[in-house]
């Protein structure tokens, strides 16, 4: 894996970093593993380019409908919309070149370098060439700050690197709409805060995102709404200070009792 | 004393195996190596084919896959071999002509390929779930995620045991004087063996014995390397791991606990 050698390098053009953000909305979609009723309907609007946070306890589908999103779970029933149109339809694996995603255990893969990992996609996918492809990737690099990270391995950075790199990955394919899985449950808690910066950097640069978390400090502070799952429903939606502070519901109450 | 000596002239004749020398070197080394090299590559890409077959989705492909390598995995070797090597041996005929090694090598690989198949699959399963569904999340489809990360990561973890079947496939090779071999197709067992039977004297055989473990030992070493690579992670790495970066102390920890 040749390193863009300075003073050698082609002047090539990064990709622009951001594809024109579009809004979310499901509409009761339903999924079950098996005779586990996982989503019971949901329905669930994020405009273009607003933040949201899908909060909940345990089991309560939010992973599961991060996965309907971006059809990774293929919905039983129900309709999902991105961009204002009915993704039900088209190619599945296209779908997914226009939706990032990152998971919980950031998911690196870890055979290949830094840049290799955000590279194989630009160039199996989008068939760039080697040079447009590292340029690319060294951009979503310098924007997690892990530039100089980009020819060793996933193996020898700390949890926060990694995810930061997953991130830089998910974003080096311009997605519309951006999935975050508890990015930063498996984090040691000194490192959560890099993790979520760059979430909330992304939020303010306008991006589409749907962030399942468990940090709420996060959701009041970054998401313009705020979505409460319970038993494979949307209990409640809104604003984060309307659900934080005047919960209409008795279960948001008591879930939030709990991790507040 | 008589014991030890008797001993030293069945063993360590170096006279008989002065004799037997040129032709282990010249005759019986490139066959032996023939035989395990090609059918080490068949049945590689034999068994990387039976491993995918076996986890992929559809049963008309998952089900073959299984009775193949039950068949051929329960089956003795010598079995395979001569079941192969004679019973196929007419059409062997009409297409390589008065030659063995062609249904030799067949039947070599069809045996190996049963075993590296298991040994692809139990490594292509090791790899976590997750990483399938990262590739899938870019947009790679899943026979195209299956081939670019997830059968490269569990090859790789198989490679001990990978190299540990190319050694029994060396052994093994030994097995096709059964199909009688011509004085040039004699690979290093039966040349000893001839040698052995013709003068009551196992010195050849010994010697036989010896050029096995010039091949197998190498490779058992090769195995500790490959080994012990996979367990402290790459050299490489080591070297450019740097530890100016920010998160300074969970790195160390992620270390640890690795």
């Amino acid at each position: 894996m040749s390193a863009i050698a300075p003073g050698k390098s082609k002047v090539v053009s990064a990709q622009p970093l951001i594809a024109a953000p579009s809004s979310v909305a499901t509409r009761d979609v339903h999924f079950a593993f098996g005779a586990n009723k996982v989503l019971r309907g949901v329905n669930l609007d994020v405009k273009g380019g607003t933040a949201a946070c899908i909060i909940g306890p345990s089991g309560s589908g939010k992973s599961t409908l991060l996965r309907c999103v971006n059809r990774l779970l293929e919905p039983d029933r129900g309709e999902i919309n991105i961009g204002g149109r009915s993704v039900m339809g088209d190619d599945p694996d296209a779908l997914r070149q226009r939706v990032g995603m990152v998971f919980q255990h950031f998911n690196l893969f870890p055979h290949k370098t830094v840049l290799a990992n955000i590279t194989l996609g630009l160039r199996k996918l989008r068939g760039l060439s080697r040079e447009e492809a590292d340029a690319t990737a060294l951009a979503q690099l310098d924007r997690v700050g892990l530039r100089h990270k980009s020819q060793v391995r996933p193996g020898t950075l700390s949890g926060g690197q990694q995810q930061r790199v997953a991130i830089a990955r998910a974003l080096s394919m311009s997605p519309e709409v951006m999935l975050f899985d508890e990015a930063t449950s498996a984090l040691d808690p000194e490192l959560v805060k890099g993790v979520l910066a760059t979430i909330a950097d992304l939020a303010g640069e306008g991006m589409t995102l749907l962030v399942v978390t468990h940090e709420m400090g996060f959701a009041r502070r970054v998401a313009n709404t705020v979505h409460f799952m319970d038993h494979g429903q949307v209990v409640e939606s809104g604003p984060p200070e309307a659900l934080f502070e005047a919960a209409s519901s008795r279960r948001l109450r008591e879930f939030l009792s709990q991790v507040l | 004393m008589d014991i030890l000596r008797t001993l030293r002239e069945t063993f360590l004749d170096f006279g008989a195996m002065g004799q037997s020398l040129p032709d282990l070197v010249r005759v019986g080394l490139p066959n032996t190596l023939i035989l395990a090299l090609c059918s080490a590559v068949l049945g590689t890409v034999a068994g990387m084919l039976l491993a995918v077959s076996g986890l992929s989705g559809s049963r008309w492909l998952r089900w073959p896959a299984r009775i193949y390598t039950d068949i051929f995995r329960g089956l003795p070797a010598a079995v395979t071999i001569l079941l192969i090597g004679v019973g196929l041996a007419p059409f062997g005929l009409t297409i390589w002509g008065p030659n063995p090694y062609p249904l030799g090598i067949l039947a070599l690989s069809l045996i190996a390929s049963a075993y590296i198949g298991e040994i692809f699959r139990s490594g292509i399963q090791s790899v976590e779930s997750g990483q399938l569904e990262a590739a899938r999340a870019l947009g790679f489809s899943r026979s195209t995620g299956m081939r670019l990360v997830v059968i490269p990561q569990g090859v790789r973890r198989v490679l001990p045991a990978l190299v540990n079947q190319f050694i029994a496939l060396v052994k093994d090779s030994s097995l096709v004087y059964f199909l009688g071999l011509l004085a040039t197709q004699r690979d290093l067992f039966r040349i000893g063996q001839d040698q052995a039977a013709n003068t009551g004297n196992e010195s050849a055989l010994l010697l036989a014995g010896l050029f096995y473990l010039v091949i197998t030992v190498p490779l058992t070493h090769v195995v500790n390397y490959i080994d012990s690579r996979l367990r402290t992670g790459r050299q490489g790495d080591a070297t450019e791991r740097d530890d100016t970066g920010d998160d300074h102390l969970a790195f160390a920890l992620t270390r640890e606990a690795q």
